[in-house]
C-alpha cells in the first residue's frame, strides 16, 4: 500500500533502469580491471593487440568504475533520494530520461574510442574533446533537473544527503570545465591549453576532486540516506552533518597539490596541499562517525541485516582510507609512496571499500523498493559482503607490500654508496604481488556477479508477478 | 534535543540556506572556489612558477629566420621537431605515462638512477604534461642517449627480449604505421594557438615526415628527452 503510493507519486522508471545499469557496469568496469591486473602480472595477456595494450584498457577500467558504475549508481540514487526527501516527482522525467541515455551513450563512446587510443592523456578526463561536450551538456541536465526538483519540494528544510548531491554536482561543473579546456586539432584529438606546470596543477586540482567530490561528497550523500533508512533510525548528529558538509565542501578543494610534491611545482603549493589534507582528518572522521553512530544502540541489526552490513563496512574503509590519504600526503611519507602501487592500494581501499560497498549496499537497499519485491536471495548477498570484503583486503595488502617494497628497493644503498637495486630488479620483486593483486580483484569481481544474477533473478521475478504493474494501478487512498 | 534538531536556529544563516537551493548552491560555489583562487591562479602569473626560465641554455632564445634545426645543444628547451612531436603523440595513444613518470624528483636515489632533477622549464611546451604518477616502469625524464636507437627499437619491440624482467606489453605496430605529415601541421597549428612558438616555416616542413614509421617517431621523440637543457656546475636552477 505505502509502495504502491511511492511508485504512484514519484518517477522511479528511471531509477530502476539506473539501478540496473550499475550493477551490469559493475561487472564491466571489475572485468577490465582484473585484466589489466593480470597483464602487469602476466604481460603475455597483452597478445600484442593495441587494443588490448595496458596502456590503452587501463583508461578504460578507470572510465568504466568511475563513471560508468559510479556514474549510475550516483544517478539513481540522486534521482530517488530527491524524490523521497523533497516528497515531489522529479522536475522533468523527460528530462532524466535524457540523462539516462545521454549517460549511457557516453559510456558506449568511451568503450569504443578508448582502446582505439583516442585519449586526451590526462588522468581519469581522458574522453577526446566530442565526448567532453557530451558529458557537460548530460551532466548538467542532471543537474538542474535535481536543483528545480528541490526547489519544487514539499518539505522545509533541505534534507542533507541532497546538500551533499549538489556539492559534488556544482564542483564537478567546475572542474570539468577547466580541466578539459582543450584546442581541438582533429575529430578526436585536442591538445591541453595548458602545459607543464600550470597544466599539472589543474589536472590534479581535477584528479582529486573527482576523487572528494564525486566519489566522496556524492557518495556520502548516498551515505546519509540510505543508512538512516537501512536501519531505520535518524542522522546521529545533524550539526556534526552540518560540519562534515562545509568542511568537506571547502577542505578538499587544497588537496589536488599533494600529488605534486618535489616535482617542478613551487613547494608551497605542494605544502599547503599537504597542511590542508592532514587537516582534512577531522570532517572526514566526523561524517565516518556520523554514519557509524547512527546505529548506535542498534548494532544488533548488524547480526542478520546484510545491506547494513555492506553500508557499515563502508563507512570503516572510508574511515579507513581517510586516515591513509593524510598520512600518505606527508611529505616524508610522499617521498617514498609516491610513483608506487602504495599510491593504487589506496585508491582501491577508497573504491573498492568505501565507494563501492555505499553503492552496493544502496542498490540493495532500493531495488527491492523500486520493483516492489523482495530480494531474490539473502544468502547471495551475504555471499557478495564476504567476496567483496576478501576481495578489497587482499588488494590493498597486496599493494601496500609492493608499494613500501618499491619505494625501500628504489632508494636502498649498498655498503659502498651505490644503489643496491636496479629497477628491473624491483619489477621482478613486484611479480608476486601483482599476482595477488588479481587474485583478491578477481574475488572481489566474483561478488560482483553475484549481485548481477541476484539482481536480474529479482527483476524476472518482479517482471512474472506483475509487481510494479500492480504497484502502479493499485487503488491508493490519498 | 536542540543538538540535532534543524529548527534549532531559523534565523542562522546555514537554516536559511537550507531553505533555498539557489542560496545554498550560491553559499557552496563561493565555499569551493577558494582553494583554486590560492593555488591554481598564481601559478599563471608568479615568476616563481618557472623559476630558472631566464638563466642562460633553460630556455631557447630562437632568433628570426632560425629553423628548429638551427637549434644547437647547450640552446636549451625548445619546441620539438616535427617527428619527435608525432612520437608524442603516439607517446601519448599508447598510454605510456600511465607507466612512466617524467618527473625526477631533487632526491639523492633519483639523481643517481635518473640524473638532474627536473625544472619546470623543460615542461613549458608539454601540452598536456607528462609528468605521469606512478613508476610501473622506470622515469624517462633524462632518458634521451642513455641507449642506442637500436636498443629502443627491439626494446619497443619485444622488451623482454632485452629486459627479461620487464612487464611492458610489446608494441610490434609501431614498424607497420607510418606518420602524415598533414595531420601533424594541423597538430603543429594546434599547438602554436595555445602558446608553443612554432613558425610557419616549422610547420612546414612537418610534411617531410610523411612515410616514416612510428617507430621512428617515437624513438625521435624518446632520444630527445631531458637532454635540451645543459645542466653546468654551480648554477642553482631552483629557488
Amino acid at each position: 500500500m505505502e509502495e504502491a503510493a511511492a511508485e504512484q507519486k514519484y518517477n522511479f522508471d528511471v531509477v530502476r533502469w539506473f539501478a540496473v545499469m550499475t550493477a551490469v557496469y559493475l561487472v564491466v568496469g571489475a572485468t577490465v580491471g582484473v585484466y589489466i591486473a593480470s597483464e602487469l602480472a602476466w604481460p603475455v595477456l597483452n597478445l600484442d593487440s593495441p587494443y588490448l595494450s595496458f596502456g590503452r584498457l587501463r583508461p578504460l577500467h578507470t572510465n568504466a568504475v568511475i563513471f560508468a558504475f559510479g556514474g549510475c549508481i550516483l544517478m539513481a540514487t540522486t534521482f530517488y533520494t530527491v524524490q523521497r526527501t523533497c516528497g515531489v516527482k522529479l522536475w522533468s522525467n523527460k528530462l532524466a530520461w535524457f540523462t539516462f541515455w545521454g549517460w549511457n551513450l557516453i559510456i558506449v563512446a568511451a568503450v569504443i574510442t578508448l582502446p582505439l587510443g583516442l585519449t586526451q592523456s590526462k588522468e581519469y578526463a581522458e574522453l577526446e574533446w566530442p565526448i567532453d561536450l557530451a558529458i557537460a551538456v548530460v551532466w548538467l541536465s542532471f543537474m538542474f533537473n535535481f536543483m528545480m526538483t528541490i526547489a519544487n519540494r514539499k518539505t522545509k528544510h533541505i534534507y542533507v544527503s541532497n546538500w551533499f548531491f549538489m556539492g559534488m554536482m556544482i564542483m564537478i561543473t567546475i572542474l570539468h570545465v577547466v580541466n578539459s579546456a582543450a584546442i581541438p586539432v582533429g575529430a578526436f584529438k585536442s591538445y591541453s591549453v595548458y602545459s607543464g606546470v600550470q597544466d599539472a596543477m589543474i589536472q590534479w586540482w581535477w584528479g582529486h576532486n573527482a576523487v572528494g567530490f564525486y566519489l566522496t561528497a556524492g557518495f556520502l550523500g548516498i551515505m546519509y540516506y540510505f543508512v538512516p533508512k537501512q536501519a531505520n533510525r535518524p542522522v546521529f548528529s545533524y550539526r556534526l552533518s552540518v560540519i562534515h558538509f562545509w568542511a568537506l565542501m571547502f577542505g578538499y578543494v587544497w588537496l589536488g597539490a599533494h600529488h605534486l610534491q618535489y616535482t617542478a611545482l613551487p613547494d608551497w603549493t605542494g605544502s599547503l596541499g599537504a597542511a590542508v589534507s592532514i587537516a582534512m582528518i577531522i570532517p572526514s572522521w566526523g561524517g565516518a562517525v556520523n554514519g557509524m553512530m547512527t546505529l548506535s544502540g542498534a548494532w544488533d541489526k548488524l547480526r542478520n541485516d546484510y545491506v547494513l552490513r555492506f553500508l557499515i563496512m563502508s563507512l570503516a574503509f572510508y574511515a579507513m582510507s581517510t586516515f591513509e590519504g593524510p598520512i600518505m600526503s606527508i611529505k616524508t611519507v610522499n617521498a617514498l609512496s609516491h610513483y608506487t602501487d602504495w599510491t593504487i592500494g589506496h585508491v582501491h581501499s577508497g573504491a573498492l571499500g568505501w565507494v563501492a560497498m555505499v553503492g552496493i549496499g544502496a542498490l540493495y537497499h532500493m531495488i527491492p523498493k523500486v520493483f516492489h519485491t523482495p530480494m531474490y536471495s539473502q544468502k547471495l548477498i551475504n555471499m557478495h559482503f564476504w567476496t567483496a570484503t576478501v576481495g578489497t583486503v587482499v588488494y590493498i595488502v597486496a599493494m601496500w607490500v609492493s608499494g613500501i617494497m618499491q619505494g625501500l628497493m628504489w632508494r636502498a644503498y649498498d655498503d659502498y654508496g651505490t644503489l643496491a637495486y636496479t629497477f628491473a630488479e624491483s619489477v621482478e620483486a613486484m611479480h608476486p604481488y601483482y599476482a595477488m593483486r588479481a587474485i583478491g580483484g578477481a574475488i572481489f569481481l566474483l561478488g560482483a556477479v553475484i549481485m548481477l544474477y541476484n539482481i536480474i533473478m529479482t527483476v524476472l521475478k518482479a517482471k512474472s508477478e506483475g509487481t510494479v504493474k500492480a504497484a502502479q494501478t493499485a487503488a491508493v487512498t490519498a | 534535543m536542540a543538538f540535532n534538531d534543524p529548527q534549532a536556529n531559523e534565523k542562522g544563516m546555514q537554516s536559511k540556506a537550507e531553505k533555498n537551493v539557489w542560496l545554498l548552491a550560491f553559499f557552496t560555489f563561493l565555499v569551493v572556489s577558494v582553494a583554486g583562487i590560492v593555488e591554481i591562479v598564481p601559478l599563471f602569473y608568479l615568476d616563481s612558477a618557472l623559476p630558472a626560465k631566464n638563466i642562460p641554455g633553460v630556455v631557447w632564445k630562437r632568433e628570426a629566420g632560425q629553423s628548429l634545426d638551427d637549434w644547437k645543444e647547450g640552446d636549451g628547451v625548445r619546441p620539438l621537431k616535427p617527428l619527435e612531436l608525432a612520437g608524442r603523440d603516439i607517446y601519448q595513444r599508447e598510454g605510456c605515462y600511465l607507466c612512466h613518470s617524467q618527473m625526477v624528483r631533487p632526491f639523492r636515489d633519483e639523481k643517481e638512477r635518473y640524473g638532474h632533477y627536473s625544472l619546470a622549464s623543460e615542461s613549458m611546451y608539454d601540452h598536456p604534461f607528462q609528468w605521469g604518477s606512478k613508476r610501473t616502469g622506470p622515469d624517462l625524464a633524462r632518458l634521451g642517449g642513455k641507449y642506442s636507437d637500436e636498443w629502443h627499437i627491439q626494446h619497443l619491440k619485444a622488451p623482454r627480449s632485452v629486459v627479461p624482467e620487464s612487464v611492458m606489453p610489446n608494441y610490434p605496430w609501431l614498424l607497420e604505421n607510418t606518420v602524415d605529415g598533414e595531420t601533424l601541421k594541423a597538430h603543429m597549428r594546434g599547438l602554436r594557438s595555445v602558446g608553443v612558438p612554432y613558425t610557419d616555416a616549422d610547420i612546414e616542413s612537418a610534411a617531410a615526415i610523411t612515410g616514416k614509421t612510428e617507430m621512428e617517431a617515437v624513438v625521435a621523440y624518446l632520444q630527445q628527452l631531458g637532454t635540451m637543457v645543459k645542466f653546468q656546475e654551480g648554477v642553482e636552477y631552483h629557488e
